[in-house]
């Protein structure tokens, strides 16, 4: 195409001959890209409003808790990620939308979808960073406790392994709450609406499986917080660890059961989901 | 159906090769029926009404959809098999909106461009030099939901072309612009395929606003072909000549005439079929020899919509395909 003549009046414009990374390149940088959506990085002061607020929120919980630490109280670290539950719930609500209804709203996926990367590979992308968001919000508490206890107290390792006991739980936590919340936000291109939906379904969720286990009746009582996505987690952790806020029973394996089955299938439904999204 | 050769460049491999390429979506609906076309490097118009099928031609070429008939190769590459080679060497620009409102547009260009693989530094100087390409300077800092259409049109195009492609597909680049962006959006385009040396498929339903700026047009009608071939051969042979005298222009028409040349009136001027280069001078000739005040005489154009135009009126398409 480029005959010599033409050369001379181009002198603006650069062919490309490096390197082209492909689909495994631009996922991992949809995933970071996706990252760094979820706390306003790269983005104008008002969309960073909304994330650290919610992580300031979670920090004071987390610098009251290593006063009460430095004071000689025992702290469990597995307590925190419920406690800062309903604020991650508030983060995901929004951020979640953020992440996946505004692409379709903005028509963004004919100009991802014509590039190398597959739409399996988006919607996986999407899921790790909501993932990996909420997770370090809620592991990021612990970490500041550990940190401010791990000077005063004597035995470290038990310390350690109290804290990596809480990454678990937070990461329960955190598969559980995003897998639902990205599914949910796929389906609408509307913001607002993706969001209600989100806080819906687990809110209302909330009050029936407390209603349930307040009838203590022998199963259904120990199966009613299966049925809420904000308990599931607290039943996973009580099967795993045998520290849990809810009362299982002999339940536990379905508990964990369940810990992997609504995810999966979360996971499965997200895929479908842009395999029949239009472009 | 293939494109006539050019003479420097005996016979380069074409870049889109569809043989007998159907798409029938579920429902029965026919967007694209047996098409056959090779289209070689350069800038090509893809011309239909609204429905024609240029959309779903696209959609194929880039592999979003998989064609239920026949073959396509884009750059020797079927794209039903190497979806991901061909993405990487292709840029495709929609024809709706597609752009983040919140994010500003260098940003969202290099953003892009790694979506595309580029590697992280490569993508922010590519992104910066190819909004400076589209006519984006200063702007490019800032967010995109303030951007006229023009702007946002530009960023659109920047976004197709920052991994540097190959080969662009340009979905109606010129869609909801004013007369002025027209004409700027069809500049861009036809120095991105002269100087930059990529090819461009620009579809458009504006036959007049394509031809212009093409090397050569593709023609589809209800998804199947009408024609395809270069500018030059669909214009060959049907110019003419536009003579004007301050006086004796019956006296001229007379006799060139008589010298066997098919005349024809239009208000004060005489139009002659431009058959050769021999035709000047036999008009010169008479017109010397009548003595003639020449007032004008020079060479018009047949613009290649009214080829289409008898075509549409003349019969079924089904004649020009066959």
């Amino acid at each position: 195409m480029s005959l010599p003549e033409s050369v001379i009046h181009d002198i603006g414009y650069q062919r490309y001959d490096g390197p082209r990374l492909g689909r495994g390149y631009a996922a991992r940088s949809l995933f970071v890209h996706g990252l760094r959506v979820a706390f306003g990085l790269g983005r104008s002061a008002k969309a960073k409003i909304f994330p650290w607020t919610v992580i300031g929120l979670i920090g004071i919980i987390a610098v009251i808790m290593a006063v009460i630490k430095s004071q000689g109280e025992e702290v469990d670290y597995q307590d925190i990620p419920q406690i800062a539950s309903v604020l991650a719930l508030v983060f995901l609500a929004v951020v979640a939308p953020e992440l996946v209804s505004r692409d379709l709203r903005n028509h963004l996926l004919p100009l991802y979808f014509s590039r190398p990367i597959h739409r399996a590979d988006y919607a996986l992308a999407k899921l790790g960073s909501l993932i990996s968001a909420s997770w370090l919000l809620l592991a990021g508490p612990l970490t500041l406790v550990f940190a401010a206890g791990a000077f005063g107290t004597g035995d470290v390792w038990a310390e350690l392994a109290g804290l990596f006991k809480g990454y678990a739980v937070a990461a329960f936590y955190a598969v559980i709450f995003s897998t639902l919340a990205v599914l949910i936000a796929s389906i609408t291109s509307r913001r607002a609406f993706a969001a209600a939906a989100i806080a819906a379904v687990f809110l209302v969720t909330l009050p029936v499986a407390g209603v349930l286990i307040s009838l203590e009746h022998d199963p259904v009582s120990y199966l009613a917080p299966i049925g809420s996505p904000m308990m599931l987690p607290e039943g996973i952790r009580e099967w795993v660890f045998g520290t849990g806020e809810v009362n299982v029973g002999q339940f536990g394996p379905l508990y964990g059961a369940a810990g992997v089955l609504l995810p999966a299938t979360c996971v499965l439904l997200l895929l479908l989901r842009y395999r029949k999204v239009s472009l | 159906m293939s494109l006539n050769d050019s003479i420097n460049n005996p016979s380069p491999p074409p870049i889109i090769a569809a043989r007998s390429l159907t798409m029938v979506y579920p429902g029965e609906v026919r967007a694209l029926s047996d098409l056959t076309v090779d289209v070689e490097p350069g800038i090509v118009g893809l011309v239909g009404a609204n429905g024609a099928g240029k959309s779903t031609m696209i959609k194929v070429l880039l592999g979003l959809l998989r064609p239920t008939g026949g073959q396509v190769s884009v750059l020797g590459l079927d794209p039903a098999v190497s979806a991901d080679e061909v993405r990487a060497r292709v840029g495709y620009m929609p024809e709706h909106d597609c752009l983040p409102p919140d994010m500003i547009a260098a940003e969202f260009v290099t953003h892009m461009a790694r979506m595309s693989g580029l590697p992280r530094t490569v993508a922010r100087e590519r992104a910066s030099e190819t909004l400076r390409h589209v006519g984006l300077y200063e702007e490019r800092y800032r967010q995109i939901g303030g951007y006229s259409t023009g702007m946002k049109q530009r960023v659109k195009l920047a976004q197709a072309l920052v991994h540097d492609p190959d080969l662009l597909l340009l979905d109606e680049p010129t869609n909801g612009l004013d007369p002025a962006g027209r004409e700027a959006m069809l500049a861009m385009v036809e120095r991105i395929g002269n100087e930059f040396g990529i090819s461009v498929v620009v579809c458009s339903h504006l036959l007049g606003e394509v031809e212009r700026i093409c090397d050569s047009l593709v023609a589809i009608e209800a998804g199947r072909l009408l024609r395809a071939d270069r500018i030059e051969s669909m214009t060959a042979g049907l110019d003419v000549l536009a003579i004007e005298v301050a006086e004796g222009t019956e006296e001229l028409a007379r006799a060139l005439a008589d010298r066997g040349l098919p005349v024809r009136r239009e208000d004060r001027a005489l139009l002659v079929p431009l058959a050769d280069e021999d035709v000047y001078d036999v008009i010169l000739g008479t017109v010397a020899d009548l003595d003639l005040p020449l007032h004008r005489l020079d060479q018009r154009r047949h613009r290649v919509a009214e080829l289409f135009a008898s075509k549409f009126a003349s019969e079924e398409a089904v004649d020009v395909v066959a």
